[in-house]
């Protein structure tokens, strides 16, 4: 994967060269403040505890219908989402292995010549599925921005340095007790244009897979005591104080390394399973040598 | 007994997963030109009826015959092996393209279908939907799914077919002709 990253680097998918405050234009007068957002995003907060005093049940994933994320107002479903029992495709995940990813794409800081800028990092935890159990042998997925808080990509125009040996993309395979550990970088926080003077929360995006597609999911990791949260509009899509910390990673000294890293723990708990434990004794343990199942 | 885990909540892919999500063949689950091998393609469209450029999608099937694949190899294709599982982003005019086999039926009687995620900027979490071929009426008549949507919207999963054989599927995540989207909790 080093030389794909380089390609990529040296392909127009790249930024243009650093154009010091080329995105810090004048911004519109017309442009909402993070007064307003908040103002939207604390109404919505206040509705969801009152519902939760009248007996409703606690949401655990976020609302496809948010609208202080302003991109989400066109892009979510209307109806309801269809109830379906999974059938016979829908209850396996594709395989992944060591064929698919090297063992050197877990460390995030030495994929170029030199060492990446920021603060090391050792980001660690258990990929788990709704009983508790690992899910082992799949694949993770994992991008974020540099120190500054810049995405090596063509769409991020934020005025930030971008860093000649950080590319900011991770993939690792979950061992048999369904745990995954990154070295990287802590990522900064970055401006969006949501509205006037809208940051995120310093984040990394989580990209896995469970043992059936139904579990599919990509999400993002933050950190504990970051000042943005009740701010962002995408960390609030989740209306519910307990869900939200569940994206939230522990501080972990026992996985600091000394003269070395901080240590941080994230847990992922995926949904289901729905497949019978019948089904999943006749499916056997997937990985680098599984054959074909079903029929 | 079994002590139930509260899953974690997913969030929006966001706009800067294009550097890091494809990669070389992602949509190619087959070599295009191959034999039995089909173009399937459509276009994602928002609640203003305007294309979405930054969406990406997965598909996951069974190969022709319906067998489920659990091969690995998806992420370093040897052009050989068939895993099932493909990776897509729409271009710039929000149009998606995978090259991929007519999935089986995975029972006898079943209508064959292609499952979906989809992520997008501005999507708070995924969504789950499925693509049916449109050929087997018999079988797309007993489907569960299917027979349980009102004519309008069953519509929205089924493919069409293209005279070169290849199968159009657009997504429309809002409004009229809104894709039907799938809750499998």
């Amino acid at each position: 994967m080093p030389e794909d990253i380089t390609a990529e680097l040296e392909s127009e998918e790249l930024v243009p060269p650093a154009e010091p405050k080329a995105a810090h234009q004048p911004l519109d007068k017309a442009i909402e403040s993070q007064a307003d957002l908040s103002a939207e995003i604390n109404a919505i907060g206040e509705a969801y505890q009152q519902a939760l005093k009248d007996g409703a049940q606690p949401e655990t994933q976020p609302r496809l219908d948010y609208p202080p994320y302003r991109s989400s107002i066109l892009r979510h479903p209307t109806k309801s989402l269809q109830h379906a029992d999974p059938e016979t495709i829908e209850l396996y995940s594709p395989a992944f292995g060591h064929q698919d990813v090297h063992a050197l794409e877990s460390d995030l800081t030495i994929q170029h010549n030199g060492e990446p800028l920021g603060e090391r990092i050792i980001v660690s935890g258990k990929v788990l599925d709704g009983e508790g159990r690992p899910v082992a042998g799949q694949l993770v997925e994992i991008w974020q921005a540099n120190s500054s808080g810049r995405y090596i990509h063509k769409r991020d125009q934020h005025p930030a340095p971008i860093d000649p040996n950080f590319t900011g993309i991770g993939r690792c395979i979950t061992g048999p007790d369904g745990s995954y550990r990154f070295v990287t970088i802590k990522p900064g926080a970055y401006p969006w244009k949501n509205h006037l003077n809208a940051w995120r929360p310093a984040h990394i995006h989580f990209s896995l897979f469970g043992t059936e597609f139904t579990q599919r999911i990509i999400t993002q990791m933050y950190f504990p005591g970051d000042q943005l949260f009740p701010l962002d509009p995408i960390y609030q899509t989740i209306v519910d104080q307990d869900a939200r910390d569940r994206l939230v990673a522990t501080y972990d000294h026992s996985l600091t390394e000394p003269e070395w890293a901080l240590g941080y723990n994230w847990d992922i708990v995926l949904t289901g399973p729905k497949r019978t434990w019948t089904e999943n004794e006749a499916f056997g343990t997937a990985g680098d040598s599984s054959d074909e199942a079903g029929e | 007994m079994n002590t139930k885990l509260v899953p974690t909540p997913g969030q929006t892919v966001g706009p800067f997963y294009g550097y890091a999500l494809p990669f070389e063949k992602d949509n190619e689950l087959l070599a295009p030109g191959s034999p039995g091998s089909i173009r399937l393609q459509g276009t994602v469209y928002d609640g203003a009826g305007h294309t979405v450029p930054d969406a990406i999608l997965e598909i996951w099937q069974p190969d022709a015959k319906g067998n489920v694949v659990q091969r690995t190899g998806s992420l370093v294709r040897d052009g050989y092996t068939f895993t099932g599982w493909g990776r897509g982003a729409v271009g710039n005019s929000g149009v998606f393209t995978f090259t991929t086999v007519n999935p089986g039926p995975t029972k006898p009687g079943a209508a064959p279908f292609i499952s979906v995620a989809l992520f997008a900027r501005g999507l708070t979490n995924r969504l789950f939907t499925r693509i049916y071929l449109p050929e087997d009426a018999e079988a797309l008549a007993k489907d569960p799914l299917l027979s349980s949507l009102d004519p309008e919207r069953r519509k929205t999963l089924i493919a069409r077919r293209d005279p070169d054989g290849g199968l159009t599927w657009d997504i429309r995540l809002q409004g009229e002709g809104e894709t039907v989207f799938l809750d499998f909790q």
